[in-house]
């Protein structure tokens, strides 16, 4: 094995190559995002001219496609959580190289996530109404603090891990990049120098926050679920839908988290730190969740389905045999099944194989959030004919919007911070470098 | 107000920490100053961690974010209400207001070869955008064949999910009883839209086609003129003409009298025709609610019929649909579909 200063040279010479220049692809990506955004900027425009009349939704279903979307982006907000605080706490020491990347996910998606809800209001300008009149006893403001409270946890959580590298990036592109990115650097870096005080008080700061990141991130979801489990609706009045939703969270992100990471591997030629071995572990993660998934959605069809009360059968037509059947089935086969067996052949165990399972499971989280947010509202609850809701142009251009706002932040990230946590892993290199020697010695004793 | 100033006092104070974190934090760690002699470097090192953790802490206090607390520092609740004092009745109790339906009477105006009255009259009061049907008259499927039609008003709720969703307070329950919607307050989250089983509640998509005269209304929760966009509405049960002595539009309207308007506390309900015990007539006729396995608790009565008592044959279905009267004065107005 090579010695570790080599290992560590070539580590944060990786580390800093997406910092340094810009290429032209990079400006030509910004620009389509940019359109995109500004497209649905437009969209936004005519709907606070005309107000939400210009969407599909209507009195019967009330809540359309940016309920749905804000589902899904809180979902995958969960991306951060799983990697850098779950697997922290369990000593994965794999998961180094990529912690980086999955908090950035969370505090992105949280934001594209949180804007939905604004773009849903049909008054906007009362947004101020919440904090002046919010109430404790509504599950809306539930969100709020959850939302709230998680964006700022994983903010400093993914600020503090970032303190040493950020110092790094100080000294190293000192003179390289110009002056405000040096400041920038300086500022953030709080006068890092690497001392053994500063080590343990940051590594005792994050072990705090990893614990108490967790239970944050499972309450944001659950409290989600609960705009829906807090009403009568025959679908969503269920007691499994916290479980539900902080489940299909974690599924969707870890599938985030694996494009994302495949993505950047491919750009910046990250292939010796995010290797196959990585994609293989989030594979199985996701393969669990698979698991997961299906069980509980059975527990959920099978106890209501079991019964049919009133509602449940126009619900469970529609949802399996009618109007949504294509996208529940895309879900159930699309999204669990064939993920679930594109990880657990061997052969398709491979970094495309996982890539594409994400790819199908994000697609399949996406569209269970719809159609969990739409089926429920269109059972009717009087007799009248159940209204029809299909999204307009706007909706889809500021969903869209969001998407281009969720990979532009990105982009930008990756040019200006540290993407990958360098003292965590030649930490971690360190401890298998450690680890080899002695078994090493061990032998020649023997 | 106040909670607004306690809003920005709660934002002074963390920026407060925030910036005080950044200047001892810079502070802090500076590197040490050079060494006294042997031994002290040990000290510093855990002196130097001290600090560092206590600042952690800090920073950890000042991550608790700020939009929670006005809301949190808040000891009263903060809810809607109507500027009207309750109505009272003899012995000075706050008046319940309720309201029976007798569909016996009820034939959907088929008799008159008009849309339901009730629910044109309410919308005549009202202003009520299109398609708004406050009351709203459904016809169901009876179980050995033929119809019935339901006038379905808001329930006002005794145990209302629409009031217990609300994130801001702005629809809230009345001393009265009575559930109500401050369009000035409403977010237009329609989370009470999701909440409500009866699908009694509708949202203004647009700028919702009023006539002009909708204009000069003096607005209060009462009676919910003008409607504005973005905003919910529903159903008041009209507590405003109740205090002044009358009976809603709705009932005014009615044709064959079939819904009556009365005083739980007072015992008392009347067609405009005729005045009944409210407690012997909902018993003498088994009254129901709709969904009560539900527990909403509603104040409105269902006397179970298809139009009986006024001749009407339950095979003969359908009624005429509903008409805004006044939209034909409303220029370039924007209508929507339900
Ligand atoms: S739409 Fe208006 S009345 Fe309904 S819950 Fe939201 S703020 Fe309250
Ligand atoms: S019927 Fe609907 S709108 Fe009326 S009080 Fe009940 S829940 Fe609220
Ligand atoms: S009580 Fe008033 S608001 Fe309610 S349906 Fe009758 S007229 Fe309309």
């Amino acid at each position: 094995m090579e010695p570790v200063t080599d290992y560590r040279r070539r580590l944060e010479e990786a580390t800093v190559r997406p910092a340094l220049g810009v290429s032209r692809g990079f400006w030509v990506l910004v620009a389509g995002l940019l359109t995109v955004i500004a497209w649905g900027l437009y969209a936004w425009t005519t709907q606070l001219h005309d107000g939400l009349i210009v969407t599909g939704m209507r009195d019967r279903i009330a809540w359309g496609l940016y309920i749905s979307v804000f589902v899904f982006f809180i979902g995958i907000s969960h991306a951060g959580t799983l990697i850098s605080a779950i697997l922290r706490v369990t000593k994965a020491g794999w998961r180094a190289p990529i912690t980086r990347i999955a908090e950035f996910i969370t505090v992105v998606a949280l934001v594209c996530g949180a804007s939905m809800i604004v773009v849903d209001m049909g008054r906007p300008d009362r947004l101020a109404n919440v904090l002046i009149h919010g109430r404790w006893q509504s599950p809306i403001l539930w969100d709020v603090l959850a939302i709230s409270t998680y964006l700022t946890a994983s903010l400093v959580y993914l600020y503090m891990p970032m303190i040493p590298d950020l110092a790094f990036f100080r000294d190293r592109l000192a003179g390289e990049v110009p002056r405000w990115r040096s400041r920038l650097y300086r500022m953030l870096a709080l006068g890092w120098r690497g001392l053994p005080g500063q080590r343990t008080a940051l590594l005792k700061a994050i072990g705090i926050l990893m614990i108490v990141i967790i239970p944050v991130a499972v309450s944001v979801h659950t409290v989600v679920s609960w705009i829906f489990g807090m009403t009568l609706r025959v679908g969503w009045n269920s007691t499994i839908f916290g479980l539900l939703f902080v489940a299909g969270a974690i599924f969707s992100g870890i599938a985030t988290l694996v494009i994302v990471m495949a993505v950047l591997r491919k750009l910046y030629h990250l292939e010796e730190y995010i290797t196959e071995k990585h994609f293989v572990n989030l594979g199985y993660l996701l393969a669990a969740f698979t698991l997961i998934m299906m069980y509980i959605n059975a527990s959920e069809y099978l106890t209501t389905g079991f019964k049919l009360e009133e509602g449940e059968e126009f619900l469970f037509r529609q949802l399996f045999l009618g109007q949504f059947a294509g996208l529940y089935w895309f879900y159930f086969l699309g999204g669990l099944a064939i993920p679930g067996l594109l990880i657990l052949v061997k052969r398709t165990r491979t970094i495309a194989g996982v890539v594409t399972a994400a790819v199908l499971v994000d697609l399949a989280m996406f569209v269970e959030r719809y159609f969990i947010v739409i089926s429920a509202q269109r059972v009717p609850l009087m007799p009248y004919v159940p209204f029809e809701y299909t999204p307009t142009w706007v909706e889809w251009s500021i969903f869209g919007a969001g998407l281009a706002l969720f990979v532009l932040i990105i982009a930008v990230f990756v040019k200006v911070f540290p993407i990958m946590a360098v003292w965590e892993i030649v930490e971690e290199h360190e401890g298998t470098h450690a680890e080899e020697q002695r078994l090493a010695s061990a032998e020649d004793r023997l | 107000m106040v909670p607004l100033l306690l809003a920005l006092a709660a934002a002074a104070i963390v920026i407060g920490v925030v910036v005080h974190v950044g200047h001892t934090l810079a502070d802090e760690l500076r590197p040490p100053r050079a060494p006294n002699g042997a031994g002290t470097d040990g000290i510093g090192a855990a002196a130097e961690r001290r600090r560092f953790l206590r600042l952690i802490g800090i920073s950890a206090v000042g991550a608790v974010p700020a939009t929670i607390l006005p809301v949190a520092l808040r000891t009263h609740g903060d809810v809607a209400a109507t500027a009207e004092e309750p109505a009272r009745g003899p012995g000075g109790r706050v008046r319940q207001w309720t309201m029976i339906i007798d569909l016996r009477f009820c034939d959907g105006c088929q008799s008159q070869g008009t849309p339901p009255r009730c629910t044109t009259a309410c919308i005549e009061g009202h202003l009520a955008p299109e398609p708004m049907e406050w009351i709203q008259v459904f016809e169901q499927e009876l179980p050995g064949g033929g119809t019935q039609f339901i006038p379905t008003p808001c329930l006002q709720c005794q145990n209302p999910p629409c009031v217990n969703v609300c994130p801001v307070g702005a629809t809230f329950s009345t001393p009265e009883g009575v559930v109500l919607i401050d369009q000035e307050r409403c977010i237009g989250c329609r989370i009470c839209m999701a909440a409500c089983p009866y699908d009694r509640r509708f949202f203004n998509w647009s700028d919702p086609p009023v006539p002009p005269e909708a204009l000069l209304a003096d607005y209060s929760p009462d009676h919910q003129v003008p409607a504005t966009r973005g905003t919910v509405m529903k159903c008041d049960m009209c507590p405003d003409l109740a205090r002044a002595g009358t009976l809603p539009y709705c009932i005014q309207a009615c044709p064959n009298d079939a819904i009556y308007y009365g005083d739980l506390e007072e015992d008392i309900a009347t067609n405009g025709r005729s005045v009944v015990a409210v407690s012997k007539f909902l018993t003498d006729n088994q009254a129901y609610q709709l969904k009560e396995h539900l527990g909403t608790k509603p104040r409105v009565y269902y006397v179970a019929g298809h139009g009986q008592a006024v001749g009407r044959d339950p095979y003969t279905t359908g009624r005429l649909p509903t008409e805004w009267p006044w939209l034909r004065r409303v220029e370039g107005a924007r209508v929507w579909n339900r």
